[in-house]
């Protein structure tokens, strides 16, 4: 700490160089994504697709009789996409990869901007070392603002039950009293109208937020703090009704019959902890490559006490959604559980045990001591994995409705997320060389520096 | 405090200084018993060099305890002592006990957390507080010195060093 006690933000300023064999390594990544997705769409039109799909033809008449379970189960009332199952369309599979990865990784860019927020709201200081690297991220929302909107136009029929022709429509053979009943929220115009509604006050709140902080480097002073932690405050009321709209909307109406109501907040929750899990991996990294020496253990001590916390937030709000429900043992929510615990011939169930193994009991038993959150190497492979255990979890959620028994890990998935995650790390890294990578005249700078815990 | 142990003390009036002074006595070979500060000073502890608590794994120990109890109980009182079904569910319902099983483990983790604390800083009912100095409570710093546990240091050089890293007394008791 000594060589910190003279501590002056002139002399902090430091610049993130995207290198041009930085650049290009991403690249590559993302051009073995896109080969291993044609590859993998290739074989997917073949019907060889790797996964389960191959034994799914031997099963069939077991899957039947699964569904005729469920059918009984619910008295007949709750269907489950019925359409999908009969006239399958395999290019379903690639539109629900697409709709899957741009959900995940709206979250985690989005939850860059909750982070920053949070920051100034409860005016915390020992983060103002690091919080160039969460504020970058919402940049990553224009480019899933227009692939959702991409996907919504032209391919939603195939992911959202209730945007199936005719299922409003009284006298139509799809006709769904459920769904119909449903229809004054969910209905494309004010479907639409909430996804570029809410996208504009994120983008809005986060563009006046990123200007100010940039303004502050020039001159400093407490007035733009202020400023910023209005902003913050608006966006935090935004964001409290957004996520939990876009969970219903995005990922809920996908199983259009069913709902629940912790659903917003299970899914805040992994958004929550895989953004934190984001924040701290780029932290890590960016430390690898000798950047970031003002943050120290006790930063990263910080960020692993939030991912330790925040993975049981989520345990407690996915189990207690799972145990009302468990609980009540209604037919027609309990089928939620049932698809993916033991219907579809079973393939969703190993996904469900590994995810709840790497989002609770790995982060909950490697996280927990002081010394393992101070140790970068247990902080990496913890971020690292929660990150993907959370993949599963978003693969969980929306998997089993869109597809069914359809669904898989094959290349198309493999390829999928690594074009999304090579872009989002080309976008990240190219916002990060925008600006000094310490705030350096965050009022509270000199206290995050002195940050002991 | 036993009232037989000599005790050098090094009285400080600033918190910043007293930081210091830790290292400076302790580069002259002299070993420090503790230093009493009437609210917590960040690296103070790292500076003395004391071992880090194994509080937390008194706390693990309690929890996988109350988790033990939790259980237990359910499952005599619901498996093995009275049967009960209750909403359908198999007499042993795992995910029912959850709650409970949570709200075990965190009860005995923090009452036993708390007892042992407590027990640990001999802070209970009755007993009478035997401070080296009064003004630790208000708003002096006071370094202890055990003459005993520094053999190799004669009491005069420990004063000597005590005034010299800035003591604005040093008293003996």
């Amino acid at each position: 700490m000594a060589g910190h006690s003279h501590f002056s933000p002139a002399n902090v300023e430091e610049h993130f160089e995207f290198t041009s064999e930085g650049k290009k390594r991403v690249i590559y990544a993302f051009i073995a994504g896109v080969v291993a997705l044609v590859l993998g769409i290739y074989l997917l039109s073949k019907g060889e697709a790797g996964g389960h799909e191959v034994a799914n033809a031997g099963h069939d008449a077991v899957k039947a009789g699964h569904e005729a379970a469920a059918e009984h189960l619910s008295g007949g009332a709750v269907s489950h996409q019925p359409a999908t199952e009969e006239h399958y369309d395999w290019t379903n599979r690639i539109w629900a990869n697409v709709w899957l990865n741009a959900v995940f990784f709206t979250g985690i860019a989005i939850i860059g901007m909750f982070f920053v927020s949070l920051q100034y709201l409860t005016k915390s200081g020992w983060s103002s070392v690091m919080k160039r690297v969460p504020e970058a991220f919402p940049k990553f929302l224009y480019i899933t603002l227009p692939i959702l909107l991409l996907v919504f136009f032209f391919k939603g029929d195939a992911i959202f039950h209730w945007m199936h022709h005719g299922v409003t429509e009284v006298g139509n053979e799809n006709y769904d009293k459920i769904i119909a009943g449903k229809s004054g929220y969910l209905n494309k115009t004010f479907f639409l109208a909430r996804l570029v509604g809410f996208f504009a006050l994120w983008i809005g709140l986060w563009t006046v937020l990123r200007k100010k902080s940039l303004e502050e480097d020039l001159i400093g002073g407490t007035d733009l703090f202020t400023q910023m932690v209005r902003i913050s405050t608006a966006f935090i009321v935004v964001f409290g009704a957004s996520s939990s709209m876009f969970a219903w909307d995005w990922v809920m109406s996908i199983d259009t019959h069913w709902f629940s109501t912790m659903f917003g907040w299970y899914m805040f929750s992994s958004w929550h902890v895989t953004g934190l899990a984001v924040i701290t991996l780029t932290i890590l990294l960016l430390k690898d490559k000798g950047y970031m020496a003002y943050v120290n253990e006790n930063h990263l001590h910080d960020l692993g006490k939030l991912m330790f916390a925040f993975s049981i937030f989520w345990t407690y709000v996915w189990f207690e959604q799972f145990l009302l429900i468990y609980y009540a043992n209604m037919p027609e929510e309990i089928i939620y559980f049932l698809e993916r615990w033991e219907g579809h011939n079973k393939i969703y169930k190993t996904s469900e045990i590994l995810m709840v193994f790497l989002n609770f009991f790995f982060p909950f038993l490697v996280l927990m001591t002081r010394d393992a959150k101070r140790t970068r190497i247990f902080l990496k492979i913890a971020a690292f994995l929660i990150i993907v255990g959370h993949y599963i979890d978003f693969y969980q959620m929306i998997m089993p409705g869109v597809l069914g028994g359809h669904a898989g890990y094959g290349l198309v998935e493999f390829g999928m997320v690594t074009v999304f995650a090579s872009a989002f790390i080309y976008i990240i890294s190219d916002e990060l060389t925008k600006a000094s990578l310490i705030a350096k005249n965050h009022p509270f700078l000199p206290e995050a520096v002195h940050h002991d815990i | 405090m036993s009232s037989t142990t000599n005790y050098i003390l090094g009285v400080y009036d600033d918190e910043d200084e007293v930081l210091h002074a830790v290292s400076e006595v302790k580069s002259k070979g002299i070993k420090i018993e503790d230093v009493f500060t009437p609210f917590p000073i960040h690296g103070l502890d790292r500076a003395v060099g004391h071992e880090r608590t194994r509080l937390p794994i008194a706390a693990f120990m309690f929890g996988v305890l109350g988790l033990t109890c939790a259980l237990a109980l359910i499952s005599y009182t619901m498996v093995f002592d009275w049967p009960m079904i209750i909403g359908g569910k198999d007499f042993f319902a795992l995910p029912n006990w959850i709650p409970v099983t949570f709200e075990g483990t965190v009860l005995f983790t923090a009452f036993g957390l708390v007892t042992t604390f407590c027990i640990s800083n001999n802070l209970y009912p009755g007993n009478q507080p035997d401070l080296l100095d009064l003004r630790i409570t208000d708003d002096k710093f006071v370094m202890a010195i055990n003459v005993d546990k520094n053999k190799k240091v004669s009491a005069d050089d420990i004063k000597k060093a005590l005034k010299d890293s800035g003591a604005i007394e040093v008293n003996v008791k």
